[in-house]
């Protein structure tokens, strides 16, 4: 088994596009569920309308990339306002329900073929981002980047570093902003609405309010990671927008750290750097012969045991992930 | 590729059909459909007009006519839609049967219908490349929309009773812990697996098979509670946590009946294909007859548990109020370990009559979690009547609503139903008025 592809492919992947998609995803989740306590079980409807104001702006309607992908920040806020307005009162286990059957309302429309001139239905629609990348600064083909004096290193295509380059951008904005709103007496509302609710709710404040802007702001920073998500790929399908997607940033966001600034980002990168670690070094090892028991298409499946058993653990025995405090993570509150 | 005018282009498609449907009857073709590398596979779809005249030559390939393919879970697997020469190709994931429907919106104006009930093809990709749709022999006339409505009913009622019966369980379980389980679908999906299992790989008869099946699916039900909630709840883990957990199981436990089972639909061996009978305007199996009048009679008994016995009474004490349960010296932990297996064994049996329908299949209890949700939150989360009616008027919902809205849209009517209730009736229909947020 050849352990230096090993390192480096899993490295790849905890530094790729994906990473960054679901590094935004968790960040949108954390303000949720971090520092306001709400459990979105629907976040990936916000990756969705993301992902489709840009394909479907460009490729349906023939506006520009740039003004789509501005767009997203209108469109995920009225998705906040209509999913937010009749469920923000519920309690977090209604939401929770609300908020998951929302984000697979979104994708069986988009994949309806009564809506195929639109939508581009369960095919999707490709081939949307060309703006983009007829101003990327790089060129050539695939180029490694190794650590000074080894192997060992990353490998990706010049469109992949152009959008890794505005992703990662993204990324550190969208941190900072969550940087700076927490530490302001808005975030610290948040928190306290965390805590306790009806506390916040004594003191005068309109809590409905708060979770409502909580929830939008969340979620433009999950469309970001939607428009990210479509643009890496030049192709959106319905199908890839799935309740899955939204179950694996929370297990991103659990692993790093909820409510930490830079949780989820480091949930993003371990979760992916041991997701395609395994994921290699089962393949590696089947072909190699060292496992027999398995065959290389079942090697997704294990993957998937293993990220929920993962999801469980780390809940049951650590839920403050690698970086979170104990105090302040919302599970640990008895309610 | 040389620019070949459209009708020597024709020409030369009929004569490569002809080729491989020669060389198909003297078996030196596979008749299979062309199978890919990675186990999907492809078939070539054709759509022409015969209208008019017998003569071939007068056949009308059309154009933009759209065939939608759906598996036995009735989703969409893919869609295609013809070309200028009237073809397409679709591609299957895999083995398994397929339903082709052409969709009659789309045809152009001036052409023909299909013969009755030919806009509808079963494909079986192991047994058939071509696929054609021949148009034609009908005229075009309007069918009433209302004629449809007591069928519609009839699988709204068969439906709903499945929701209820693995809905109940969930219910009861949120009613006396207080626990959102992602996981009971896995439950639903265990029984149905473990049925088939007996059935198939054990030459067991079909209603042994679900009578064990049922037993053992209350068993793990309890086994999980004991294992894993119960010691979470003893080690005073928050109800938000416990539903991350629960999606954890969910996805591990899937992925393991996945690696079990296979990513494909397979049939019970018994009451697999039945004929029809008409009752009315309605057209049904002996089958589906039965399971109805199986899930009533059960229905009543878990009501007569629930009102009138001891265990039953104790049941709807806990799930009313814990603390006031435990004071009058109910033994809570008993209790709710009995919940489990009643909610696991009810949970097995939906699945295994929903796979007798549908054929069983490692996602077939996640594909219904979330209208066993709907329901169990439009009847009032953690009643068990109410989780029975809730159940009900959803699946009444997906089937009824049909008539107006496109089919594949009919569990986003039902979704959104939910959405809507929780917003005027956030207690549910038969849920007590409380301050739920």
């Amino acid at each position: 088994m050849d352990w230096t592809f090993i390192v480096n492919t899993s490295l790849t992947t905890a530094f790729g596009p994906q990473a960054v998609v679901f590094a935004l995803a968790a960040i949108g989740l954390n303000v949720h569920f971090g520092y306001t306590g709400l459990v979105n079980f629907g976040q990936v409807g916000f990756l969705a309308v993301g992902a489709y104001t840009v394909a479907m702006g460009v490729d349906t309607f023939g506006l520009s990339f740039w003004l789509c992908a501005f767009l997203t920040i209108f469109t995920a806020s009225v998705l906040a306002l209509l999913l937010g307005a009749p469920t923000l009162r519920l309690r977090a286990d209604y939401l929770a329900i609300v908020t998951i059957a929302a984000s697979e309302i979104i994708r069986l429309v988009l994949r309806a073929a009564r809506f195929r001139e639109t939508t581009g239905g369960a095919a999707g629609i490709q081939n949307f981002a060309g703006d983009f990348f007829d101003v990327n600064p790089f060129s050539g083909g695939r180029k490694a980047l190794t650590f000074p004096g080894t192997d060992v290193g990353v490998t990706y295509s010049a469109n992949q570093y152009w959008v890794l380059l505005v992703g990662w951008g993204l990324v550190a904005l969208a941190c900072l902003f969550v940087y700076l709103l927490v530490r302001s007496p808005w975030g610290r509302v948040l928190k306290a609405i965390r805590e306790d609710e009806d506390a916040v709710r004594s003191l005068g404040k309109n809590v409905y309010v708060y979770k409502l802007q909580s929830l939008a702001i969340g979620g433009v920073i999950g469309a970001v990671g939607g428009v990210v998500l479509a643009v890496s790929r030049q192709s959106v399908t319905p199908d890839s927008m799935g309740t899955l997607l939204t179950f694996f940033a929370y297990v991103a966001l659990v692993l790093g750290g909820a409510a930490r600034v830079l949780g989820p980002v480091l949930g993003s990168i371990v979760f992916f750097f041991l997701s395609a670690f395994v994921d290699v070094a089962l393949r590696e090892a089947i072909e190699a012969d060292v496992i027999t028991f398995l065959v290389a298409n079942e090697v997704g499946i294990v993957r998937n045991i293993l990220v929920g058993l993962g999801l469980m653990v780390l809940m049951i025995y650590r839920p403050q992930g690698l970086i979170g405090d104990k105090k302040e993570v919302a599970v640990s509150v008895r309610r | 590729m040389v620019d070949v005018p459209g009708r020597s282009r024709r020409i030369l498609a009929i004569a490569l059909g002809a080729l491989v449907a020669l060389l198909t009857v003297l078996g030196l073709a596979s008749p299979a459909g062309a199978q890919e590398e990675d186990g999907s596979r492809e078939i070539a779809v054709r759509v022409e007009d015969r209208q008019g005249t017998r003569e071939r030559d007068d056949d009308e390939p059309v154009e933009g006519a759209v065939i939608t393919v759906t598996d036995e879970a009735d989703e969409v697997v893919d869609e295609v839609e013809t070309d200028e020469d009237g073809t397409g190709t679709i591609t299957l994931p895999g083995e398994g049967i397929y339903t082709a429907t052409l969709d009659l919106d789309s045809l152009p104006e001036d052409a023909g219908l299909p013969r009755e009930g030919r806009e509808v093809a079963t494909v079986d990709p192991t047994r058939a490349r071509f696929l054609n749709f021949i148009l034609g022999d009908r005229e075009r006339t309007t069918t009433g929309t209302l004629d449809k409505l007591p069928q519609l009913i009839f699988n709204g009622v068969n439906f709903g009773l499945i929701i209820a019966i693995t809905a109940v369980g969930l219910s009861l379980i949120f009613g006396t812990t207080g626990l959102v389980n992602f996981s009971h679908s896995e439950h639903v999906t265990f029984g149905a697996i473990v049925a088939w299992w007996l059935n198939a790989d054990h030459d067991l008869h079909i209603i042994p098979a679900a009578v064990l099946a049922i037993g053992i699916g209350a068993a793990a039900a309890a086994l999980v509670n004991k294992v894993l909630w119960e010691r979470l709840r003893s080690r005073g883990m928050s109800l938000i946590a416990m539903m991350i957990v629960s999606i954890g199981l969910s996805l591990a436990a899937r992925s393991v009946l996945q690696l079990l089972f296979g990513g494909v639909f397979r049939p019970y061996r018994q009451l697999y294909r039945q004929d029809g009978i008409d009752i009315g305007p309605i057209t049904t199996t002996p089958k589906v007859l039965w399971m109805m009048a199986l899930i009533i009679v059960v229905i009543v008994v878990v009501a007569t548990i629930l009102q009138y016995t001891k265990i039953g009474k104790a049941m709807r004490a806990v799930a009313d109020n814990g603390d006031l349960a435990a004071a009058s010296g109910i033994d809570v932990d008993r209790v709710i370990l009995f919940v489990w297996a009643l909610g696991g064994g009810l949970a097995a049996l939906g699945g295994i009559l929903f796979g007798l329908q549908q054929q069983v299949h490692f996602e077939m209890g996640f594909r219904l979690l979330l209208l066993m949700f709907a329901g169990v939150t439009l009847g009032g989360l953690g009643t068990a009547y109410g989780a029975l009616v809730g159940s009900f008027v959803v699946g009444m919902f997906v089937e009824v609503s049909t008539l107006v809205i496109p089919t594949e849209l009919k569990n986003v009517g039902a979704l959104f139903v939910l959405i809507i209730v929780l917003l005027f009736r956030p207690q549910g229909i038969l849920g007590r008025a409380e301050r739920i947020g």
